[in-house]
């Protein structure tokens, strides 16, 4: 890879590096991502998998500075060779929704409820692009026939309750898009869908990454999504990152036994029928406040041995990494 | 939309007849007779005879009724039994006093409110938060009457910023006309202001802290945009229902005011008319305020489909 002029290493939009995030609560500090390092290159899909409350969110919001300001936030973020982190408002305001843009999980609350779709759109293209209100109106039908409206110069004055979820959906995306961002960030797209409606919004990214060649971070705790839209996935546990590589080595040879427990714990279509029962991860995620000096995962896992209370592993280096002392070599059936 | 209307007139009506008995036998239940405190002096039987007979009240009450009913749809209200005025041209003298001076104090109330309220809330817990806080709580807890008769006596009196009383049409003057009121609707608005303050900061807060601000904010909108569009919209429909609830009480405010500031409005007509036990001026007086008090909350009514689309009113869908 030929290094560019900016710093940034060609072909790569987002890069992540040492990135922590703290929250200020009543009880004293609470750590909620530690150290979390992981690129996006262009026009790639990287998803971040993990339970609730593994940190997978935060990281996302913490890219664009949109977490609250109780959270401390440390590490690198580069766009395109510029630092986020520690940006002015300014500059965190003319990249978000131009350069790094959103999608949330729940499109109806998402949504404000009593602007039209078309005037949130609009004011997108009107603040960053600085379109005319005529210009910017024909530009968000033009974004919603992209993302599959139909009759989009009708829906384009209906407000946001006027329309299903689903839709609602799209209109978020159409929104995300509308100045045809480097990296789009997806925080569970498809969460708060109904399984029918899911297929339909995975194809609209799946789209915009082919047409527009937009780089998406996918955030998703759904194996179902992973498999079906990502190049890449790393999985977070308890705040940190402990395995990434490319979605096949991820289903087919995964390392950490977090993964592993993550893959038997998810059903799929022809597998588990009847015969099969789900398997699940024994324990519970741990409390983030008081991460000792060891793996997070050592009281939930099997494989556990003696390093794993006493030290913490780090990522080993090449393109399938992980974080285990005690990485699983065999193929398993998951 | 048109059988939400027709549905709305219909229950007014109601709501006017129902006001208009009450009123009419509150004002005959009190204790004091017109004809004594109009004959004065002459305690006569014979002179109160007269008058009781000249003003109609030696009829029964049904009969009573049923004349100021019957003469107040066809637009006569009658006339004072103090001055012998028609009571239609005092309430139409009286009328524009009140309405400009309680218009006024909603501007005023709406301005300072939903800004201190605004205020409040994206400055949470600092110095703002607490100066908003303290004047809602001054604002609400000072009557009207004591404010009064101290900004006259330092503002008036003291300083000779602003006129203590009188009132000057605004067609004449419009410049004096807002010298003479600009005290009065201060002091009225301040209750508002504090309520509606408070209001302001609570459904802010709840507003800022929903999704789709975190939407506007990842959409890299100004801070002017984020919360004086997104999230104040969604605030003010809470807003214009605590205006609508307040209404009563502004017009009561009003009377209290206007007696202060010797403004000539309904405050004022209303208060003379009780003392003088005037039955048809006190009756009038009501069916105005009435119909006002109803045609306005009919207009908020209308206004919450106007700031929130989700709330089409019945009968339109």
């Amino acid at each position: 890879m030929t290094v560019s002029t900016n710093g940034s290493t060609n072909g790569q939009v987002l890069a992540v590096k040492d990135l922590s995030v703290t929250f200020r609560t009543e009880d004293g500090r609470v750590s909620a991502v530690d150290n979390v390092s992981f690129d996006v290159a262009d026009g790639e899909v990287l998803a971040v998998v993990g339970e609730s409350g593994c940190g997978k969110s935060v990281t996302a919001m913490s890219i664009a500075g949109l977490l609250p300001r109780t959270a401390t936030v440390g590490g690198s973020v580069r766009l395109d060779g510029t630092e986020l982190i520690g940006a002015d408002k300014r500059t965190l305001r003319s990249i978000r929704g131009r350069e790094v843009a959103y999608i949330f999980q729940e499109p109806t609350t998402s949504l404000n409820p009593v602007f039209t779709v078309g005037h949130q759109i609009s004011e997108v293209l009107r603040t960053h692009i600085g379109l005319n209100r005529q210009a910017a109106e024909a530009r968000a039908i033009e974004l919603l026939k992209l993302v599959g409206i139909p009759s989009a110069e009708r829906r384009i004055s209906d407000y946001p309750h006027q329309l299903s979820g689903g839709m609602r959906q799209r209109v978020m995306i159409a929104m995300a898009v509308a100045c045809d961002p480097k990296v789009l960030i997806a925080d569970e797209p498809t969460t708060a869908l109904d399984v029918t409606i899911q297929a339909g919004i995975l194809d609209v990214l799946r789209g915009l990454r082919e047409r527009l060649g937009t780089s998406i971070v996918l955030i998703t705790h759904d194996l179902g999504v992973v498999a079906d839209l990502a190049d890449r996935v790393a999985v977070m546990y308890a705040g940190r990152v402990v395995e990434t590589a490319e979605v096949h080595e991820i289903f087919a040879r995964p390392q950490h036994p977090y993964t592993v427990g993550l893959l038997g714990a998810s059903p799929a279509a022809g597998r588990h029928a009847e015969t099969h029962r789900l398997s699940e991860i024994p324990g519970l995620v741990p409390v983030l406040s008081e991460q000792p000096d060891a793996c997070t995962f050592a009281d939930r896992c099997s494989r556990a041995g003696e390093t794993c209370t006493t030290s913490q592993p780090e990522l080993t280096a090449g393109v399938h990494r992980v974080a285990c002392w005690h990485p699983v070599r065999e193929a398993v059936e998951v | 939309m048109r059988r939400y209307l027709l549905n709305r007139l219909w229950q007014s009506l109601v709501t006017l007849v129902l006001a208009t008995i009450v009123v009419f036998v509150g004002v005959r239940a009190l204790p004091g007779d017109p004809a004594l405190a109009l004959a004065g002096e002459d305690r006569d039987p014979e002179s109160l005879r007269a008058i009781r007979q000249q003003y109609g009240l030696d009829q029964s009450w049904l009969v009573q009724f049923w004349q100021f009913v019957s003469h107040a749809a066809r637009g006569d209200l009658g006339q004072s039994i103090r001055t012998g005025a028609p009571v239609r041209s005092m309430i139409l003298s009286a009328l524009p006093v009140t309405i400009e001076l309680s218009v006024l104090a909603i501007l005023i109330a709406g301005v300072i409110g939903v800004g201190a309220g605004v205020v409040a809330a994206v400055r949470r817990g600092g110095p703002a938060e607490w100066a908003a806080n303290a004047l809602a709580l001054l604002g609400l807890s000072v009557p009207h009457f004591w404010l009064g008769l101290m900004a006259i006596l330092y503002l008036s009196v003291a300083l000779g910023l602003f006129p203590a009383s009188g009132f000057v049409p605004f067609f004449t003057n419009p410049v004096d006309n807002l010298h003479h009121l600009i005290l009065p609707a201060l002091i009225l608005g301040t209750g508002l202001a504090a309520v509606i303050m408070r209001q302001t900061r609570s459904s802010m807060l709840d507003a800022l802290s929903a999704d789709y601000i975190r939407t506007a904010e990842a959409k890299g909108l100004p801070p002017k945009a984020v919360i004086g569009k997104h999230a104040l919209r969604n605030s003010l429909i809470v807003v214009v229902t605590i205006v609508g609830l307040q209404l009563g009480a502004l017009i009561s405010g009003a009377v209290v005011t206007e007696r202060i500031f010797a403004l000539p409005g309904f405050g004022k007509l209303t208060v003379d008319a009780v003392f003088q036990r005037d039955y048809p001026v006190i009756q009038a007086v009501v069916l105005v305020t009435a119909t006002a008090y109803i045609v306005i909350n009919l207009l908020v009514d209308l206004l919450y489909s106007v700031i929130d689309p989700r709330i089409r009113v019945r009968g339109e869908a």
